[in-house]
């Protein structure tokens, strides 16, 4: 009987082991037969491309090299061109949260606020998510100009769908007796929310909020690539001169503030926001 | 319970009154704070001299010139010639005049409906339009004469010696300037979209088309008839489904193959960097710093050299997200890896099973579903990224994107592709979370 059992349990293990191991040597051959797609689409070779790989890199930094001090000079040059990519994401990151708050507070079920509203309210986070921002910015480049404004506001529209997902969910696992006992000492909806659910969230909204500025900072600086100023727009123009020092410089700067916001946002939501609230 | 006067409730009232005052007091500082951060932001990006320069009327043409396309009547002055065809294409030229355009080069008529009527004689034109009167232009020598009716000028209208501009209504237009006079109306439609205009499938049915590829006679000798109908489409010129649906290809080949890989680059460096799994401080240090250093670089850096490397294309995509994530995946797997149950892991090894079979059967189970989430949320994610990369230069749709924008004068392409992006990120979208919900017990989570 025993013996039966092992004999069943061993060849189910077999099965599964076989799937698996299917499963995985398929994955392989797609990966493979798309990375020779890939290479077979692409202008340049795999193997040439990766002989020539540090030559750019190379090419940048010997130039930069070669300006000596004068390089460092060209960091308070670019300096406007990085607090407006920063001023881009600051501002998207701000207005996407106000409009991420309502959207996640329309669309938590437990909030009392009216069901029919709650799926609408979440499809229209979905698109909002969805919807690329490269459309939106440049869809707005071609109305408004070349500027900073259509990058803060096709990153705002994504960033107030992407939180507001983030948001409701915070939301819907609040305690709910606070809201229970302002319910009963007559609070209106907007004191409940005010004295019952936005202090048992702000430690998690500020956490979600510090990593979505951190989101938001890249995605400013490379929507600058396609127009919309900032450190982008001068990356892409150091890039098109083939001025390399300068290229150097961008890439360094653009770096450097990348790590830089990475480790104080960490830090804040470490140390101000509790660290079991981050996830 | 005890009754409080109403006196006695105002006096309980008052410290708690003063004590969420207190409370709130950095919240407002803060709130202050913003909100003259907004105002600072506001002069920085000098909206009020955008709003001042801002098209809104272009924003407008070009939606609906997205959902409209127009036809040029164009005469010719120097070469002489007359020429009624689709967005002022040479290979979109009416052999046959169409039924509103009436009369020869020297001496026509077009008829642009509801009344408004251009009459063309030599080097002369007259424009009727209802409520208003007809307009008279007429090239004198290198001037242009234009006689409007009695009244004030429309602001539609703009004369002047060299330049003749009458728009009465969004869709008809006039143009008269000494080199030529062109007359556009605007039609609804994606015209030309299934078949070039000058294919001889270009305006049959859906039924023609269908019984035209079953039956025996050849329309092109070379081909079954099926097979010419799919190439013509496939290559119509205009709209170039062959190359935007490669491309499309293309966004989402880069999106998945860069995820797979570094989804697999970042397991193993995952294990290296997890306190739990490698006790030497120094490799994790490393590794980390390496994690960091790769995702902060950026996927726009690291596309920019690579295109330098390897070309356009969806090669040079795929390895800028696979660098950029086997940071950030490598980040999120190792954090996952330092959370798990060691119990798992030391039951599996009581019975005897050996280093690799206690990862396998004690700690993959427990990460794999984080594992499976992450990365059918970047998968998700990436595909937005690839299309933005893309359109930097590393190929695919969002190059097809940028390219048709800086190159249109028809939006009607443009709002193609970014219809197709929409639905293609949709799509993955859509996808993913499906998955995830199919493949992790306790659905939706993230």
């Amino acid at each position: 009987m025993v013996e039966v059992m092992r004999q069943e349990v061993l060849a189910l293990e077999g099965r599964r082991r076989l799937y698996t191991g299917l499963s995985l040597a398929l994955l392989l051959a797609v990966v493979l037969s798309g990375y020779s797609e890939a290479s077979a689409l692409n202008s340049g070779g795999f193997l040439q491309g990766l002989s020539k790989f540090l030559d750019y890199p190379a090419q940048i930094v010997s130039q930069a090299w070669d300006q000596g001090w004068a390089f460092w000079a060209l960091f308070p040059k670019f300096l406007p061109a990085l607090i407006e990519t920063l001023n881009i994401a600051a501002v998207a990151t701000l207005i996407g949260a106000v409009f991420a708050t309502v959207l996640s507070l329309l669309s938590s079920r437990n909030l009392e606020v009216p069901p029919a509203a709650i799926p609408v309210v979440r499809r229209i986070m979905d698109i909002m998510r969805a919807f690329p921002e490269l459309i939106i910015a440049l869809f707005l480049i071609f109305v408004l100009g070349a500027s900073p404004v259509p990058a803060a506001i096709a990153v705002a529209f994504h960033t107030s769908g992407a939180l507001g997902k983030l948001f409701s969910e915070v939301n819907e696992n609040i305690d709910v007796k606070p809201l229970e006992g302002l319910k009963a000492v007559g609070g209106n909806w907007l004191q409940r929310v005010r004295f019952g659910v936005i202090p048992q969230v702000l430690p998690n909204y500020s956490s979600y909020f510090l990593l979505r500025f951190e989101i938001n900072v890249r995605a400013s600086a490379i929507l600058g690539f396609v127009g919309a100023g900032g450190i982008g727009t001068e990356l892409s123009r150091a890039i098109g001169w083939g001025a390399g020092s300068e290229t150097a410089a961008l890439f360094l700067m653009l770096f450097l503030s990348i790590v830089a916001i990475d480790q104080l946002s960490s830090y804040l939501r470490r140390h101000f926001v509790g660290a079991d609230n981050f996830s | 319970m005890a009754v409080i006067s109403d006196q006695g409730a105002a006096v309980m009232a008052e410290p708690v009154r003063i004590s969420v005052k207190k409370a709130s007091a950095v919240p407002m500082l803060l709130l202050a704070g913003v909100v003259l951060y907004l105002f600072y932001a506001w002069t920085a990006f000098d909206i009020t001299a955008l709003l001042a320069r801002a098209q809104l009327s272009k924003g407008a043409l070009l939606i609906s010139d997205a959902v409209a396309y127009k036809t040029h009547v164009t005469k010719n002055f120097r070469r002489g010639d007359f020429e009624v065809a689709i967005e002022g294409e040479r290979h979109a030229t009416f052999k046959t005049l169409p039924d509103w355009v009436t009369g020869d080069a020297d001496k026509f008529t077009v008829d642009l409906g509801e009344g408004y009527v251009v009459r063309v004689e030599g080097k002369s034109l007259a424009f009727e339009v209802p409520d208003y009167g007809t307009i008279h232009a007429e090239l004198v020598g290198k001037k242009i004469v234009t006689t409007l009716p009695d009244g004030p000028v429309p602001d539609w209208l703009n004369a002047r010696d060299v330049k003749l501009d009458a728009r009465p209504t969004f869709s008809r237009r006039v143009q008269f300037t000494r080199a030529k006079l062109e007359i556009h109306k605007f039609q609804y439609g994606w015209e030309n979209f299934w078949f070039p205009f000058t294919s001889e499938l270009h305006g049959r049915s859906f039924s023609e088309l269908l019984s035209l590829s079953t039956s025996g006679d050849r329309l092109n000798p070379d081909q079954a008839n099926w097979q010419y109908i799919l190439s013509s489409f496939w290559g119509n010129p205009e709209w170039q489904h062959g190359h935007v649906a490669v491309a499309l290809f293309e966004t989402i080949l880069m999106a998945v193959l860069g995820t797979v890989t570094a989804a697999f680059c970042g397991l193993p460096l995952a294990f290296v960097a997890a306190s739990n799994f490698n006790p030497n401080g120094t490799i994790r240090f490393v590794v980390r710093r390496v994690f960091d250093f790769v995702r902060g670089i950026d996927m726009l850096i690291w596309s920019l050299i690579f295109i330098r490397a390897f070309g356009l294309g969806p090669l040079t995509g795929s390895l800028a997200i696979a660098f950029t994530d086997t940071g950030s995946l490598g980040k999120l797997f190792s954090e996952a890896l330092e959370n798990i149950d060691r119990k798992q892991v030391e039951g599996v090894g009581a019975t005897g099973a050996n280093r690799w079979q206690r990862y396998r059967f004690g700690v993959i189970p427990q990460i794999l579903p984080v594992f499976t989430s992450q990365f059918l949320y970047y998968v998700e994610s990436n595909t937005r990224s690839a299309t933005v990369i893309g359109a930097l230069g590393a190929g695919g749709i969002g190059l097809v994107l940028v390219e048709t924008m800086r190159t249109s004068r028809d939006w009607e392409n443009t709002f193609y592709i970014i219809s197709l992006i929409i639905v293609m990120v949709f799509m993955m979208d859509g996808a993913s979370s499906w998955l995830r919900r199919k493949l992790i017990a306790g659905g939706e989570s993230r």
